[in-house]
């Protein structure tokens, strides 16, 4: 017998007689917040990551102002001309995102237009994300409604942080050490 | 790392009795413990609807393991329709023989891993090694095991007996490149690590990797980490096999919506960990492997009453606020799943044939704080207790049961009992002699009563009173 | 209010003190207090040690003796929460046991709850001068969640000042025969739990259950430290006019 069918015989065995159950889904699906941005910015700023609150017809300024002379990753679909330095040498990444969340502080990456490969995401110490307001959803379930599990997905939660030593949470470890999002209202 | 727990000899009472004399350890643990028990407290009292979650968690996991057949099938479908291979391992030798295979094949001496609970219950990393195959654990806290050539103590910070000046001394002497001014700084630790892994992550070609959840209905695996040195691991090497227990499935992609709000709760005690990666099959042109493992998972399945076990998310809140752990440790369990967790799924995948697996179900004073907090709502007390008339008993223990059971079944005997004891008790020393030694070694006795209770009220000593 | 007394076998051979607290207490409120002699032990320490053969047999054993009552009292948060939560894991779904389980479990209180619940006292019109810390047991803490009920009682005790206990709520380390099976790690609980007890400066450690307080008890007399143990039934019954 394969170890396949064996496993399924063996659980098939194991679970004769057993009771299913009903899923209770009494919990929030769902959120009314009044001030999403202010909140998400709120929750974001908590990791200790950079938030900027600015107008839409300012973002493309403030990004040049903090790209500066940083070699930086701007993938194929972000609405900005830019370069690309190789993975390794690159000191930063500029990205969109598919979905936000202000209860948590999260910022989700499908690896779409403008969001780059989950690697550019990741190597360089560096990362900018611009999330525009129409994107926040409040909680948790909403996100995860909108998002499509056929592609690669990627939840940032502020910087790379470690609490291995002694339970001391140090921020940037193996990800970007910096993390900065710009909030387009 | 290159120690195994299997075969680790001793009981838990004898290995937590040296473990409670370590000072420095007993420190460590408790500033550790209590820090990130305020923590989960903190995030988890944010959701006015935490008990709802878990109540949906714990059903999601119970529907999904009377099910797991069905789903299992689910997934693999999935999986392979997304372009991914998918195994069957019936125990770790199973395991590891498919793993070892699969990195021959790509012609690769070494792979980088991702921290995972169940490629340390195989023993995954040693197996590798008489293969030839060096296995380099990325997670930090794994990473300062490794090195130190230690067993980890924790689920979730296996490196939690270190402090870190253990930890420095550790780098220095195994990071060739670290510079001998290495401070004991945290930030300074973790910035030597990173460098120490740098060129591994971008040079390795095989990656390996457990999963937090996979859900049937997409085929998509869940990876919930901190460091990034899980996405490095899942997205730069052109191979990734993911080992993943046949029980951290879900069915359908909406029920992340509960455990990804369940999980870094309870577990790192943050509203969302850094960093959460999903994929499903063959992504960005990579060689994708599952490979579902059994080892005993199917036996538990099979116990009523323990089956609840098979719940676990791995958070480790149990551990947490275990009074018992708290001051022992994880090595004292024998066993890559410490804490009260430990004490009922370890007996149950290994059995309880050595003197140290046979110990682990009394490793409780049944204190429930562990069942307060898990997030899937194991009842570990009630699980403990059914293992416990499992378990074998000593003789002499079976025997002064037997009489005390004989003796409590009826009152007149338990009278007699009573009024013996009033009329012997001069004679019982302030230490009493053998295994009884055990109360009197550290606290008095309590005084024997004149007279029971019974006696007085049979007298008639309430109105007497009155 | 006709009202059964199940005193437990520790309270009845080694604390009868606490038995007595209980039925001058309870007459005191105007209850009919009855003490079924045929009791004798809950099953706890069988069915928690692996002994579940012997235990059930304790367990059935309880439910003859107390089938007849409509309110059953116990001063022992763990024997309340061993009837009520963990009697109906014993028997078989379905069964006659079941169902004489099923009859009896819910009409079993712990004192606290009795008091406040049914008879709906939270001032019992005790008097107790004296500086008293309170260690909400385990199981009446988790099992039975007694919640504020016995600081309430003990807030309206005359005279006694009540200081809250640093780490309440982990547990002794008693653990029932954990404390002998585990001594080492029982004992460091217990040496932490007394240190907490000490820090508050109170005279008194009083608690719902005579088994914590004996381990509690015999750690405080071996370090001579001269604080006493006290069942909350002692408290409750003091009186004026009794000191």
């Amino acid at each position: 017998m394969s170890a396949r069918d064996e496993i399924l015989a063996r659980i098939g065995r194991a679970v004769a007689g057993a009771q299913d159950v009903e899923i209770p889904r009494g919990y929030r699906t769902t959120q009314q917040v009044d001030d999403l941005v202010g909140l998400f910015a709120e929750r974001v700023d908590d990791y200790r990551a950079i938030v900027h609150v600015i107008p839409g017809g300012d973002v493309p300024a403030r990004i040049d102002e903090l790209t500066g002379d940083r070699r930086m990753i701007v993938p194929d679909g972000f609405d900005r001309a830019g370069g690309w330095p190789e993975l390794g040498t690159a000191d930063g990444v500029i990205t969109g995102c598919a979905v936000a969340i202000a209860e948590t502080g999260t910022i989700v990456l499908d690896h779409g237009p403008g969001q780059g490969t989950r690697a550019q995401t990741l190597v360089p110490d560096y990362h900018l994300c611009v999330v525009r307001a129409t994107q926040i959803v409040a909680c948790v379930p909403e996100a995860v409604a909108r998002l499509d599990p056929s592609r690669p997905l990627t939840w940032i939660s502020g910087p790379s942080a470690t609490s291995d030593i002694e339970l001391n949470r140090v921020e940037g470890v193996h990800g970007p050490r910096t993390l900065e999002v710009i909030i387009s209202t | 790392m290159s120690a195994t727990f299997l075969g680790m000899p001793g009981n838990f009472p004898k290995n937590a009795s040296q473990a409670v004399q370590n000072s420095q350890l007993r420190y460590n643990l408790r500033k550790a413990t209590h820090t990130i028990r305020g923590k989960r407290a903190g995030v988890v009292a944010e959701l006015p609807d935490w008990q709802e979650l878990r109540a949906a968690g714990k059903a999601i996991k119970d529907h999904t393991l009377r099910n797991l057949d069905r789903y299992l099938v689910m997934m693999e479908e999935a999986v392979t329709s997304a372009g991914g291979t998918v195994h069957w391992a019936r125990d770790a030798a199973e395991a590891n023989r498919i793993v070892a295979g699969l990195v021959q094949a790509t012609g690769e001496r070494e792979v980088v891993k991702v921290k995972s609970m169940a490629t340390q219950e195989i023993g995954l990393n040693e197996a590798l090694a008489e293969q030839g195959i060096a296995a380099y654990e990325t997670d930090l806290a794994e990473l300062i095991v490794q090195l130190g050539d230690d067993f980890p103590s924790h689920i979730l910070v296996p490196a939690i007996h270190r402090n870190r000046s253990e930890i420095r001394e550790i780098f220095l002497d195994k990071m060739p490149e670290v510079p001998e001014n290495l401070t004991d700084d945290p930030p300074a630790l973790t910035e030597a690590a990173r460098l120490h892994l740098r060129e591994r992550f971008l040079r390795s070609k095989v990656a390996i990797s457990g999963a937090n959840f996979m859900v049937a209905e997409t085929g998509t695996l869940v990876v919930l980490e901190s460091e990034g040195n899980g996405r490095m691991c899942l997205t730069l090497p052109e191979t990734l096999i993911s080992v993943v227990g046949i029980e951290k499935l879900l069915p359908s992609w909406r029920d992340l919506e509960v455990f990804l709000q369940l999980l870094p709760r309870s577990s790192t005690g943050e509203r969302m960990n850094p960093y959460t990666s999903m994929w499903t099959g063959a992504v960005e042109g990579q060689d994708f492997h599952l490979v579902l493992l059994d080892n005993g998972r199917t036996d538990v399945l099979a116990d009523e009453v323990g089956r609840q076990a098979l719940r676990c998310i791995r958070c480790s809140a149990c551990l947490n606020v275990c009074p018992v752990y708290e001051r022992v440790g994880g090595h004292a369990y024998g066993s890559v799943y410490p804490g009260p967790i430990g004490a009922i799924l370890t007996p149950q995948l290994r059995g309880m044939s050595s003197e140290l697996d046979a110990s682990l179900p009394f490793a409780s004073s049944l204190c429930g704080a562990c069942y307060d907090v898990c997030p899937v709502a194991i009842d570990i007390p009630e699980v403990l207790v059914d293992l416990r008339s499992k378990a074998p008993h000593p003789a002499a223990e079976r025997a002064g049961m037997k009489v005390a059971g004989w003796i409590l079944n009826d009152h007149v005997r338990l009278a007699k009992a009573q009024r013996a004891a009033t009329r012997l008790r001069g004679l019982l020393p302030k230490r009493l002699p053998g295994p009884a030694s055990a109360w009197t070694d550290t606290r008095d006795l309590p005084e024997i009563p004149d007279e029971s209770f019974r006696d007085w009220w049979e007298r008639g000593g309430p109105d007497e009173r009155a | 209010m006709r009202v059964a007394l199940f005193i437990t076998c520790v309270n009845d051979t080694l604390f009868p003190g606490t038995g007595k607290a209980v039925v001058s207490l309870l007459r005191r409120l105007g209850c009919d207090v009855d003490f079924p002699a045929a009791q004798t032990c809950c099953g706890q320490m069988h069915v928690n040690t692996g002994y579940r053969e012997e235990g059930v047999r304790l367990a059935r054993h309880f439910t003859e003796v107390f089938a007849g009552y409509d309110v059953v009292v116990a001063p022992s948060g763990s024997c309340a929460a061993m009837v009520r939560e963990q009697y109906p894991k014993l028997a078989r779904p379905g069964s006659r046991g079941a169902a004489a389980i099923a009859e009896v479990a819910p009409k079993v209180y712990e004192l606290s709850e009795f008091l406040v619940d049914v008879l709906k006292k939270d001032d019992v019109g005790a008097y107790f001068p004296h500086r008293v810390t309170y260690h909400p047991t385990c199981h009446s803490l988790r099992g039975l969640r007694l919640g504020d009920r016995p600081a309430r009682l003990l807030r309206n005790v005359r005279g006694l000042e009540l200081v809250p206990l640093p780490g309440a709520e982990e547990c002794c380390g008693f653990g029932g025969t954990f404390a002998v099976k585990n001594p080492a790690v029982s004992a460091a609980m217990g040496a932490d739990k007394t240190r907490n007890i000490l820090d508050t400066g109170a005279e008194v450690i009083c608690a719902a259950d005579n088994s914590c307080l004996m381990h509690i008890g015999g750690t405080l007399s071996r370090q001579r430290t001269g604080v006493r143990t006290m069942h909350l039934a002692e408290i409750l019954a003091s009186t004026e006019e009794a000191q």
